[in-house]
């Protein structure tokens, strides 16, 4: 993590950002080759390749966690699913697939209003727009630790809020970027290490939605899978 | 060592220094599957050859044969690059690739002595499981590709059987997980320093059951015997790979020689110590003598390359198992290869992770001197006082500089 930081500073080329751009072509270039191609099994790979870009990326941003679940569940699970899918069920009209005009419309429409709000969504927070996340941690840090140096030579005692706020701050400059497994584990519990600061939303968790969903799509799993299995013939059927 | 190579080179080039460090680590990680493959298949045709009572290889290279490698290498080279003319052209010829890059990806994040790893993550035991589960990708795109169907035949069983045996691979992965708190390769492997009665095999009965099913589940999930169904030569003349010939042929060898180094080195860092050798000979010296050796950079590489080789050592016993394995048992059926997976490994592995976790809340006595559970469990809550910790340094050197500073005015 700190190498990769520290290459973000004042380099003339950056090679985060070259990387960054790499990874981001590969992922919308074959993002695009997904829906360009005919051939289905074509299409898996691109979307696999895409997907596993995109995993990059999230690496890149230093979201281990979510880069790994990425691959694993995307990338691993759902991809190796599609295949199945494909192989099981693709006759001769399923193989090549042909993009109608209505299809693209669509696509057009669906991805043009996700990008409108990841768009208004990137701009929302103003920690994203700089890329130095840890630099500015720092120099809050720092600022605030001379603030209380000079308070201190004043005379002046340290209270008991600031000195909090110095260990909050120390804490995030500490931490980097958030990206522990723990916490994003207990956060599904219900502490969210995030929010420890404000002690009412401090203990908002997902645990009980998380359950709900998973639970109701297990049940459409054992659902699909009841009607999908081979329906068994009559003893007597198959001495006839 | 990004930060090394930076150094040398002026301000605004730093970039270049890290691509220095990358390229030589890629360069190394590289060398690590190109020799152990390598070697691997020249003592795979030695063990195969001693217990089938025959010598094996005995000419090319002097008397133990040394070089049969080189020379398969060279005969692979020469070979013609054969496509069947009813392939998918460009994912016949990627799927190699496909495969020897998922191998590869995972050696990233897999620490050869403590530190020593060339993407240091604190999630690396999950990243590897999930890179490892996309081996199975270029499989199916080798063996639908080819347009054969025995390669299609051969593709599908390795897929049915790899996706089936990941389930109770993910379980056993879990058991030291749950012991050392950290899904951090580079902590696991430092927890178990000390005598080797620290390694996590004998942390409790239950960890010893689970490397037994984590061992078998990892030959079937690199396709070896007697898990090979999917290239049983017998039916399927050669699985999924039955149309490759030359080098792309071989990057699917090179592929499972790397996964299957993978594994071991896996099993090893889990539960046999990792780079910690049997008696902790650089650690003692270092307790004896604290002034001298304590803060040595030399003394610590010194012992980090005793790590590697231990750590070697210990994956390439796996790997001889696995061929020991191989040439000693019948191949299973389909039907025997899924009913092991689901009827035996999924259930054992489950009961043994509620054995290990009652034994751990229950603080049965340890047969070992890893850190004691109430002390784990301190350093775990440890993560969430860190910034109070820092804070209170912060404070305590703010002060003491003041004070220092009030003295000299």
């Amino acid at each position: 993590m700190t190498p990769l930081l520290a290459a973000t500073g004042e380099a003339a080329i950056n090679w985060h950002t070259v990387m960054f751009y790499v990874i981001s072509l590969c992922a919308c270039g074959f993002a695009v080759i997904v829906a360009m191609t005919n051939n289905i099994v074509r299409m898996a790979f691109a979307l696999i390749v895409s997907l596993a870009a995109t995993s990059g990326l999230l690496f890149l941003a230093g979201a281990y966690f979510v880069g790994a679940i990425q691959l694993m569940i995307y990338v691993g699970g759902t991809v190796v699913l599609l295949i199945f899918g494909v192989m099981l069920t693709a006759q001769k009209a399923f193989v090549t697939m042909q993009t109608k005009a209505s299809d693209w419309i669509l696509g057009l429409l669906v991805g043009g209003t996700l990008l409108a709000v990841l768009v208004q969504l990137v701009f929302l927070i103003p920690q994203w727009q700089s890329s130095d996340y840890q630099s500015n941690m720092d120099a809050e840090l720092i600022a605030f630790a001379k603030e209380l140096t000079s308070q201190q030579a004043r005379g002046d005692e340290i209270t008991e809020e600031q000195r909090r706020k110095l260990e909050l701050m120390a804490a995030k400059a500490s931490e980097g970027m958030p990206q522990r497994t723990g916490e994003i584990g207990l956060a599904l519990l219900g502490v969210r290490a995030d929010k420890i600061e404000n002690e009412e939303t401090g203990l908002a968790g997902y645990l009980l939605p998380f359950e709900i969903i998973s639970v109701h799509l297990l049940v459409v799993l054992v659902g699909a899978a009841f009607l999908a299995r081979a329906k068994r013939h009559h003893h007597g059927d198959d001495q006839r | 060592m990004g930060e090394f190579f930076a150094g040398w080179f002026p301000a605004g080039w730093e970039f270049l220094g890290y691509t220095v460090a990358a390229l030589i680590q890629a360069f190394l990680l590289v060398n690590v599957i190109a020799l152990g493959a390598f070697v691997f298949i020249w003592a795979e045709r030695k063990v195969s050859g001693r217990i089938q009572d025959r010598l094996g290889p005995t000419r090319t290279g002097g008397a133990f044969g040394w070089l049969q490698s080189l020379a398969d290498g060279i005969k692979l080279l020469s070979k013609e690059d054969l496509m069947p003319k009813d392939a998918d052209p460009i994912l016949f010829k990627i799927a190699p690739y496909v495969a020897f890059a998922a191998s590869f990806a995972a050696f990233m994040a897999l620490p050869f002595a403590s530190g020593w790893v060339a993407l240091h993550l604190n999630i690396g035991l999950f990243f590897l499981i999930a890179v490892l589960g996309l081996e199975v990708f270029g499989v199916i795109l080798a063996g639908y590709s080819s347009g054969s169907k025995w390669s299609l035949f051969g593709a599908m069983r390795q897929a049915a059987q790899v996706v089936s045996y990941e389930v109770p691979l993910g379980i056993c992965v879990i058991v030291p997980v749950m012991i050392c708190g950290t899904m951090d390769l580079v902590a696991i492997g430092d927890q178990q320093r000390g005598l080797f009665t620290n390694w996590l095999i004998f942390h409790d009965p239950f960890v010893f059951i689970v490397f037994w099913v984590y061992f078998t589940c990892a030959v079937a999930s690199v396709n070896r015997a007697p898990f090979d169904l999917a290239e049983a030569e017998s039916e399927l003349v050669a699985g999924f790979l039955t149309e490759y010939s030359g080098m792309r042929w071989s990057l699917f060898f090179m592929a499972e020689y790397g996964s299957m180094i993978l594994v071991s080195a896996l099993a090893a860092i889990l539960f046999f110590g990792g780079w910690n050798g049997p008696i902790p000979i650089f650690s003692a010296l270092m307790d004896w003598f604290p002034d001298y050796l304590g803060n040595c950079w030399w003394f610590s590489s010194i012992a980090n390359i005793f790590g590697v080789i231990c750590l070697l050592i210990k994956a390439s016993l796996g790997v001889i198992g696995m061929m020991w394995v191989r040439w000693t048992f019948p191949r299973l059926r389909v039907d025997q290869v899924i009913t092991m997976c689901l009827k035996y490994c999924v259930p054992i592995s489950a009961v043994c992770l509620l054995g290990v976790m009652f034994w751990t809340a229950l603080g049965v006595p340890f047969f070992n001197d890893l850190l004691p559970a109430q002390e784990r469990a301190l350093v775990r809550e440890g993560w969430f006082k860190t910034g109070e910790k820092q804070a209170e340094a912060l404070l305590q050197s703010l002060s003491s500089s003041t004070d220092k500073t009030g003295d000299v005015e």
